[in-house]
């Protein structure tokens, strides 16, 4: 399939990324052309074949219910861009 | 709800309860899940969502997942996986929730229960699935929101939830009040979870719209999704305040199922109103895809037969019992299983020690209930034993006390825990009147009213409780309804 | 004596018996990378603990409380593996900042066999390319020629090792980010099967397909490298909980009637440079005359792989690399002032602090994921994806292991492909494969062509079947296929 502006635009939105509408452009052109590359898998007949999620056929595995270290509420905050010692700071939710 | 309203529409209700589950560990990590610790303290690379951490699965949170299944008469799948639901929010680390999207732990199931608005008639809400998924952290958002930056805590991320989602079946708020009690009783039974709503172990999330007969046709409105209901009462309240809201809206706008997408309204439990948060357009498109991170659960047919095996008796189960072996009354079966299993466990050992049933339910209800509630305890707390209290009752149909002097004993144990009927009739100076002494003071009472003798010949037989004052004046611990039955007898040897 | 001509395990031997110590051979390997690295710019961080934890590991050594074959050797690791005491960036201007809280077990392993973190590797942003051209730290240099692309994503590995400024180094391959690196630059790369080495602390790409790999130029020291790495962890739940078998011991069993099975597709490729047809027709003739029984055999799917790959990989990736919002750790961007706070915040710190290809493979990801094209897409490539590992377990049922090329070309110029992702893309057409299908795959050294640039040849094997792959990768060395060799930079 081909892809328009406005799928880029609408892609970007769901990704939380920002495009100038040049980029915009660009990408359109670029992902519309890996499209077209990889539309080729409908030449292959899939009927009736699983999808294959895991190379391993690994099943159930678990852990016990038991308690673990938990990391120093420093270390915990160490990378974060905005923090007070206590909790992740971020830019309030809604504007006022 | 104005009685106009309530007669011109039907309220359509299904809801989602997110449920946490009782683990020790998180679902994908060994962090605590104790509610209440200082924030970002219960935190590790994993529920930080670090670059690189993994996730693996919690046993127990499965195990419980079936438990809770069972209960609720749900389809078990032999095979089931953890997907992704990806959207951005801060107190989502990873930028996605590890959830179950089509293949969920719990396939179809249903629960019963008292239908609130006709006694002894039984509702039945029909379950489409319930599955887990791992818990978002917490955000503190400025009260004037916008002035100042979010707080964002992530002790709770990662803790286990299963979320049990109903058909909409439900067709009242109050009957959706009485589906939620019921579950919450059900769940603190099977021990799967404290249902704490206070501290979110127990929230849920509604689904309502109207039908509205027009014209003979039914017309819907709009679905609504109200979230935001952290008690039972704001359940009941949000409710029936969204139907009315939908009544008055309809009214004016006339907009149907047709017209409007499904919104989502939250709960001001404050101002007592639900409020628009957004429209499903700019709602996220989740993305859902297989964790590559996670394998696939397989959930063995012994597996299931272990976790069946350790359900317990249901209080649906208790209170059939109560009513059948017991013969109690609908009602105070109700009380006493309403209680929690402890003072249904409480109920059954006083009987089994001997207590008749009618008896110890009043016991329990009058007394014991009253013991709970004056000083907040839990039965386990309460300082009269059930075989204690079984002697008091048995004591008292023997007739060597009456029920206020059962009273006093069971007060004097209160402060004197572990005496005995003895020690506390000792203590009180209750003494039991011999079979004798009562019969030769009943003739005392006959000779001195005659008037009272002759009513009762002449068939009023009610007459004889005019001697019952005159008796106690002679002894007080003379057991009215034995003074009573004696001097019928007397009287009636006579004759 | 001259530390290039060593083995690891030689410079280990060297160490135990105290004729060197980890600290000199430390030393030699950093002064290399301060004089070079200027120019090939394999490196991203230097350990500024390098020299105390030689001395450590020499006096551990000689305490007698460490040893092993690889103890006191020094060790360059890829800047895609968390390491507490040092920066991990992914090439990233989103974690160039960035200090992990923890160690990847691959690392603790590592360390807990006395090996020495000279530094942090260079590789393509998030491991997302095939020349270590998009890395916020700039383009890594082709040893053997500095015009020249040193392949990617584990560029940065690859190069400290043609340089002569490590003697093994750790990468990750996702869709050949480790075999395709090292046929660029003449070195040895091993991509263990899925699940061998833990990914604990591996920053992900796409989960399904990343696997940690390794660098040496010597095959033995890829064998004792493996052995340090390998091995089930609790805290991934998709390693493999199987016995790691002694890599080191079979080396050197005889090929004599071991199958080798010869890709037709990969050879009919016309993508296929001839040069390195050739290379491919030299090891097979090598093994022949090790005894070995030549096969062709066909993996019929092979034109779809690396369509199957890139809706696969970046459909996992847009999820993996959505915990990159500004919020929690990395780079922040506050929105314009029109924008909501926290959306603009989150927005603009994604597209300021992920590079053009990270981008574009969001984009793509998120897009064959999202509704009414997640059928059409994503699960139609997971669908040619079983079929491309039934391919693989037909041939093995037929054959030990398959022998084909590990790149289609010798390497190319920096910025040649940059512009045109798909041409980029094809570059993995032979690697890609083993990824999708979870299978171990090697490549081996196999000469310079007229330019005097690496040429290589790829082994693939069974799961599990990497001793057998390095045995193989031993002989085709010993037989002198390649004679391990530092570039000369100039
Ligand atoms: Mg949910
Ligand atoms: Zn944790």
């Amino acid at each position: 399939m081909s892809l328009s502006r406005d799928d880029v635009a609408g892609v970007a939105k769901l990704a939380k990324l920002q495009f100038s509408s040049e980029e915009i452009d660009q990408l359109t052109d670029q992902l519309g052309r890996i499209v077209s590359f990889v539309d080729q898998l409908n030449q292959v007949d899939t009927e009736g074949v699983d999808t294959m999620a895991h190379p391993l056929d690994v099943e159930s595995v678990v852990r016990e219910d038991q308690l673990a270290d938990s990391l120093d509420r420093a270390d915990a905050l160490k990378n974060a861009p905005n923090q007070d010692g206590e909790f992740f700071l971020v830019p309030p939710v809604m504007a006022k | 709800m104005s009685e106009s309203a309530a007669s011109s529409y039907q309220m359509i209700v299904g809801l989602e309860v997110h449920v946490q589950l009782a683990t020790q560990s998180k679902l994908f990590c060994g962090c605590a899940t104790k509610f209440g610790a200082p924030p970002n303290t219960q935190v590790c690379p994993v529920c930080l969502g670090q670059p690189g951490a993994l996730p693996v699965m919690n046993k127990e949170a499965v195990r419980l997942a079936i438990q809770t299944g069972l209960a609720l008469n749900c389809e078990i799948a032999s095979f089931t996986k953890w997907d992704r639901k990806n959207y951005f929010y801060p107190d989502l680390p990873k930028g996605y929730q590890i959830s179950q999207f089509d293949e969920p732990i719990c396939g179809p199931g249903y629960l019963d229960f008292d239908d609130p608005e006709s006694p002894g008639e039984q509702l039945r809400v029909r379950l489409i699935r319930a599955h887990l998924e791992e818990d978002a952290g917490k955000s503190m958002h400025d009260e004037e929101a916008g002035k100042a930056d979010s707080r964002i805590d992530l002790n709770r991320t990662g803790t286990p939830l299963l979320e049990i989602v109903s058909e909409p079946d439900l067709r009242s708020a109050a009957a959706a009040r009485a589906y939620l009690t019921e579950l919450r009783l059900l769940l603190t039974y099977l021990g799967v979870s404290d249902c704490n709503m206070q501290e979110g172990s127990l929230r849920a999330d509604a689904n309502v719209n109207l039908h509205i007969e027009k014209g003979g046709e039914i017309v819907a409105t709009p679905i609504v999704e109200v979230k935001n209901l952290n008690s039972f009462r704001a359940v009941e309240r949000a409710l029936d305040y969204e139907g009315q809201r939908q009544w008055d809206d309809w009214q004016r706008t006339g907009q149907t199922i047709k017209d409007a997408p499904k919104r989502t309204f939250g709960w001001d439990d404050a101002r007592g109103v639900t409020v628009l948060q957004r429209e499903k357009e700019d709602s996220a498109d989740y993305r859902y895809f297989p964790d590559p991170d996670l394998v696939p659960l397989r959930i063995s047919s012994e597996q299931l037969a272990n976790v069946r095996d350790s359900l317990g008796e249901s209080p649906r189960a208790i209170r059939e019992r109560l009513q059948t072996a017991h013969d109690l009354k609908p009602y105070d079966a109700e009380v006493i299983v309403g209680q929690g299993k402890g003072v249904v466990e409480y109920f059954d050992q006083v009987v089994a020690s001997g207590g008749s049933a009618k008896r110890a339910s009043s016991w329990v209800h009058q007394e014991v209930l009253r013991v709970l509630n004056d000083g907040n305890l839990e039965i386990k707390d309460v300082p009269v034993s059930p075989k204690q209290l079984a002697e008091l009752i048995s004591a008292i149909d023997a007739g060597d006390l009456d029920t206020s002097k059962g009273k006093e004993v069971f007060q004097f144990w209160l402060e004197n825990p572990g005496k005995s009927v003895e020690d506390a009739k000792e203590a009180l100076g209750i003494k039991s009147v011999d079979k004798g002494e009562l019969e030769s003071l009943c003739r005392e009472l006959l000779a001195e009213n005659e008037k009272v003798v002759n009513q009762f010949k002449d068939g009023n037989t009610k007459a004889l409780g005019a001697l019952i004052g005159a008796a106690k004046k002679k002894n007080p611990n003379a057991d009215p309804r034995m003074v009573r039955d004696l001097c019928q007898q007397i009287i009636e040897n006579e004759i | 004596m001259n530390i290039l001509e060593l083995s690891a395990t030689e410079i280990a031997s060297k160490i135990a018996a105290r004729e060197i110590s980890s600290r000199e051979v430390t030393a030699f390997f950093l002064e290399r990378i301060d004089t070079l690295d200027s120019k090939v710019v394999a490196f991203t961080s230097r350990n500024t603990l390098a020299l105390q934890q030689a001395e450590e590991a020499d006096r551990k050594i000689q305490a007698g409380e460490l040893s092993g074959p690889l103890a006191g050797v020094p060790v360059a690791i890829k800047d895609v593996l968390c390491t507490a005491e040092m920066p991990t960036t992914c090439g990233s201007q989103m974690l160039k900042d960035f200090t992990a809280p923890y160690s990847a077990t691959a690392v603790r392993k590592i360390l807990d066999a006395g090996m020495v973190v000279l530094g942090k590797t260079n590789m393509d942003e998030f491991a997302m390319g095939g020349s270590t051209e998009t890395s916020v730290f700039g383009a890594t240099h082709n040893p053997w020629d500095l015009n020249r692309t040193a392949g990617g994503s584990s560029g940065g590995s690859a190069a400290a090792l043609a340089a002569g400024m490590a003697p093994i180094a750790i990468g990750s391959d996702t869709g050949g980010s480790v075999r395709q690196p090292a046929a660029f630059c003449g070195v040895c790369g091993l991509k263990p099967t899925y699940g061998r080495v833990s990914r604990f602390g591996l920053v992900a790409f796409a989960s399904s397909l990343d696997q940690v790999g390794c660098f040496a130029h010597h095959s033995s020291d890829l064998a004792a490298t493996l052995q340090v790495i390998a091995g089930f962890d609790n805290r991934d739940s998709t390693s493999v909980n199987a016995e790691v078998s002694d890599y080191s011991a079979s080396l050197g069993d005889s090929l004599l009637a071991l199958k080798v099975g010869i890709i037709r597709e990969h050879l009919e490729s016309e993508a296929l440079d001839p040069e390195v047809r050739a290379a491919v027709a030299k090891a097979q003739d090598c093994l022949k005359g090790l005894g070995a029984e030549i096969i062709e055999v066909e993996l019929p799917h092979t034109n779809y792989s690396v369509p199957a790959y890139y809706v696969v990989a970046p459909c996992e990736a847009s999820g993996n690399l959505s915990r990159y919002e500004g919020v929690h750790y990395g780079f922040r961007q506050l929105g314009g002032p029109e924008d909501p706070p926290l959306e603009g915040m989150i927005a603009a710190s994604r597209s300021e602090g992920f590079g053009a290809e990270v981008k574009r493979r969001i984009m793509l990801g998120t897009f064959a994921l999202s509704e009414g094209y997640s059928d059409a897409y994503y699960k139609k490539a997971l669908r040619v994806r079983r079929l491309i590992a039934q391919d693989y377990q037909e041939a093995f049922e037929k054959v030990d292991v398959l022998l084909g090329p590990t790149t289609p070309t010798a390497p190319y110029e920096l910025g040649e492909k940059v512009g045109d992702p798909v041409q980029m893309y094809l570059g993995d057409l032979f690697t890609v494969g083993a990824n999708l299908a979870g299978l171990p795959g090697l490549s081996v050294p196999a000469g310079m062509n007229a330019a005097g640039l690496p040429l290589a040849v790829q082994l693939q094997g069974p799961a599990m079947g990497e001793a057998k792959l390095l045995r193989v990768a031993h002989q085709l060395q010993r037989a002198g296929l390649f004679v391990p060799q530092v570039a000369s930079v100039a």
